[in-house]
């Protein structure tokens, strides 16, 4: 009898626990999605589109300027960390580079200086020469560059992501965005 | 039998803890043990608890959304009455856990009670010291100004490094693709809710074994652990020279522990709270973003690394020491515990000391990076302009202009990046620094397309009168015999 009680306990252990098992991964296969939500948001190009940096008439040929647009992915509460800086190089006509502010080192914010012609970055001493390439310091490669088109005689980009060796300054996967 | 007893009689019937309290502060310690040297863990946790305190404090106020983050603080600091004194406890009160715990960890190691049978207390303790300084970056990007805005991008880019799904990484750091809303919120349940609940759990533990296992026994050169014999060694001396934890070690835990509160309270009280720095607008370039003091040492390095290694460094290193650090009671688990005959343990202190305070030093002048503002606002020595001929002094103002001076020093002022120029002309000839300025090399960029031919020409002028007045500058062999033998003679065959 004791035996035959004991298995009867260990059954209905077992299922409880098992009950249990299904019952966690019901609950964690909602929740795992929602913690990797970060990594699919912006996949499939639902983020794509064009954001227009201003008339072609604010970048003079031969200059770089900081130019400033809105994030196209943003919430109410994002505040100042809306607003995403670039640097514009109007070579000439309609050719353009447009680098992502961020040091392709560590992402630091590296500023130009018109008159050595380079930007230098604040952080561990990476510079790049007016064409972005890289001229000394710590970083293994040239500025980040957004993809650019000139439409309707104002300059419009692709943006979006904050460029690392890993992600391209734009959303669009097969874009010209990582090339130095 | 007093009023008092009886409402304690009465919790004590129900509760049921009496014994096992009592028992826990009255469980024995080696005599010797109850020292100064002993009190560092319990100040670790007086602190903790201070942090737990001000955070909840803090969080009264605190906005954590990226758009009021900021203001909130300003709010703090300025209109909340003494609200800046309790930032600025949280913000002491941070740097001195981090603090203790190291010297907790410096103690532990040099009176070997990592070794048997405490293994897993040392383990529980290094996660303790992950936790504490993820505690201190997480807090850092709560400072939501510029310096936790790029002190952001410098994580993600660290992170892009990871191969293959870097991407990932990237965007599971910033809770999407880019530094924004969501990400603030993400940094905040990891410093208000899930880091503070493993601190906690992990606190528990590893007092928990502290008092299973016994606080471990002063060191005594030639008596060595050994797991057959240590356990029936160590009772038999708590045996014999013990002595209750409460009243004979407490006080002086107690006395240390308000000493370190005092301290945190007069820091806060006389240099106040840190930041916030400015706004967190990423279109103000014109920042130099500094992380917190005791990530001082990985800025320095991350600058100093040869690039080549930089990746291989960032992401082989942690997971290598922090794998010694937990495999290390598994390796040295018996034997010496004395730092008396462990010259290696102590001399690998030491090193580690002194190379992070040597990184922390260089963090404080950061002599890799260009001085972004030395071209316009250092001036050119007087002495330096002297008697010059107008071609030179036009030199010294291309050396200004073209920014030469942010990576360049002349008369103690300007970047530390390249070497100063003082006596520049005694180690290169005029050739030499011609060919250095437009074609760059070592670590400078190449001038080349940045000056005109008339521009290099002025530049190398000045740079040839920078050496010691009674040092000759440097000159090629070849132009000395030249101007030793006189010119070819007239109409001779070239």
């Amino acid at each position: 009898m004791s035996e035959q009680d004991t298995s009867r306990r260990d059954f209905f252990i077992k299922l409880g626990l098992l009950l249990n098992g299904v019952a966690a991964l019901v609950l964690a296969t909602p929740v795992v999605g929602y913690l990797l939500a970060p990594i699919l948001r912006g996949e499939g190009g639902r983020y794509r589109k064009w954001i227009d940096l201003g008339e072609l008439d604010e970048f003079p040929e031969g200059q770089t300027r900081l130019a400033k647009y809105k994030n196209p992915i943003s919430s109410a509460w994002d505040g100042e960390t809306d607003n995403i800086p670039c640097w514009v190089r109007r070579v000439e006509g309609n050719t353009f580079q447009v680098f992502a502010i961020n040091c392709a080192h560590l992402g630091c914010p590296v500023r130009w200086f018109p008159q050595s012609g380079l930007f230098m970055c604040p952080c561990h001493g990476g510079v790049y020469y007016r064409d972005g390439s890289r001229a000394s310091g710590p970083p293994p490669r040239g500025l980040f560059q957004y993809p650019y088109k000139v439409e309707k005689g104002h300059l419009m980009i692709e943006a979006g992501q904050l460029p690392t060796l890993a992600t391209s300054a734009s959303l669009h996967k097969r874009s010209q965005g990582c090339q130095g | 039998m007093s009023r008092l007893a009886k409402i304690g009689d009465w919790f004590g019937q129900r509760l049921r803890i009496g014994a096992a309290l009592h028992e826990t502060m009255t469980h024995p310690v080696p005599r010797q043990s109850a020292s100064w040297f002993y009190v560092f863990g319990s100040a670790a946790l007086t602190v903790f608890i201070l942090q737990i305190f001000t955070g909840i404090m803090l969080a009264l106020i605190y906005v954590p959304s990226a758009g009021q983050a900021w203001q909130s603080l300003q709010y703090l600091n300025h209109g909340v009455t003494l609200g800046w004194f309790l930032r600025a406890v949280h913000g002491w009160g941070s740097d001195f856990m981090i603090a203790i715990v190291l010297i907790h960890m410096v103690q532990v190691v040099m009176f070997g009670a990592y070794k048997f049978p405490r293994e897993l207390t040392w383990i529980a303790g290094v996660f303790l010291l992950l936790l504490t300084l993820a505690m201190a970056f997480t807090g850092q990007v709560l400072r939501f100004d510029q310096d936790a805005y790029w002190g952001l991008g410098i994580g993600a880019s660290i992170s892009g490094r990871v191969p293959f799904i870097g991407a990932w990484v990237v965007h599971l750091l910033l809770g999407g693709p880019i530094i924004a809303g969501d990400t603030l919120s993400r940094f905040f349940a990891l410093h208000v809710f899930v880091i503070p609940g493993l601190l906690i759990a992990f606190v528990s533990l590893h007092l928990l074994m502290v008092l299973k296992l016994g606080i471990n026994e002063w060191p005594m050169p030639g008596r060595l652990v050994r797991r057959s014999t240590y356990i029936h060694e160590y009772e038999e001396l708590i045996k014999k020279d013990g002595v209750p934890f409460v009243p004979d070690a407490i006080w002086k835990d107690m006395v240390f522990s308000s000493i370190v509160i005092a301290a945190v309270l007069g820091c806060a009280a006389f240099l106040g709270p840190f930041g916030p720095g400015g706004q967190p607008d990423p279109t103000i370039v014109q920042t130099v973003p500094k992380p917190d003091y005791f990530f001082r040492w990985l800025y320095a390095l991350l600058a100093l690394l040869p690039p080549q290694m930089e990746t291989f460094a960032l992401l082989v290193g942690p997971p290598v020491v922090i794998g010694f650090l937990i495999l290390l009671p598994f390796f040295a688990g018996e034997g010496e515990k004395s730092w008396k005959r462990r010259p290696i343990a102590v001399l690998s202190i030491a090193l580690t000391a002194v190379a992070l305070g040597t990184l922390t030093h260089y963090a404080s002048y950061s002599p890799w990076s260009p001085v972004m503002n030395a071209w316009s606002s250092d001036p050119v020595p007087v002495e330096y302009l002297k008697g010059r001929s107008p071609l030179e002094r036009q030199g010294s103002a291309i050396f200004q202009e073209k920014q030469c001076r942010n990576c360049h020093s002349i008369g103690g002022s300007g970047g530390l990046r390249g070497p100063a120029l003082d006596s520049i002309a005694v180690r290169m000839t005029h050739n030499q620094l011609v060919r250095q300025v437009v074609q760059g090399g070592g670590n400078m960029p190449a001038y080349g397309k940045n000056l005109t031919p008339a521009e290099v020409t002025a530049l190398v002028a000045f740079l040839d009168t920078l050496h010691p007045a009674n040092q000759l500058p440097a000159r090629d062999a070849a132009r000395q015999m030249l101007e030793q033998n006189g010119p070819p003679a007239a109409g001779s065959k070239r």
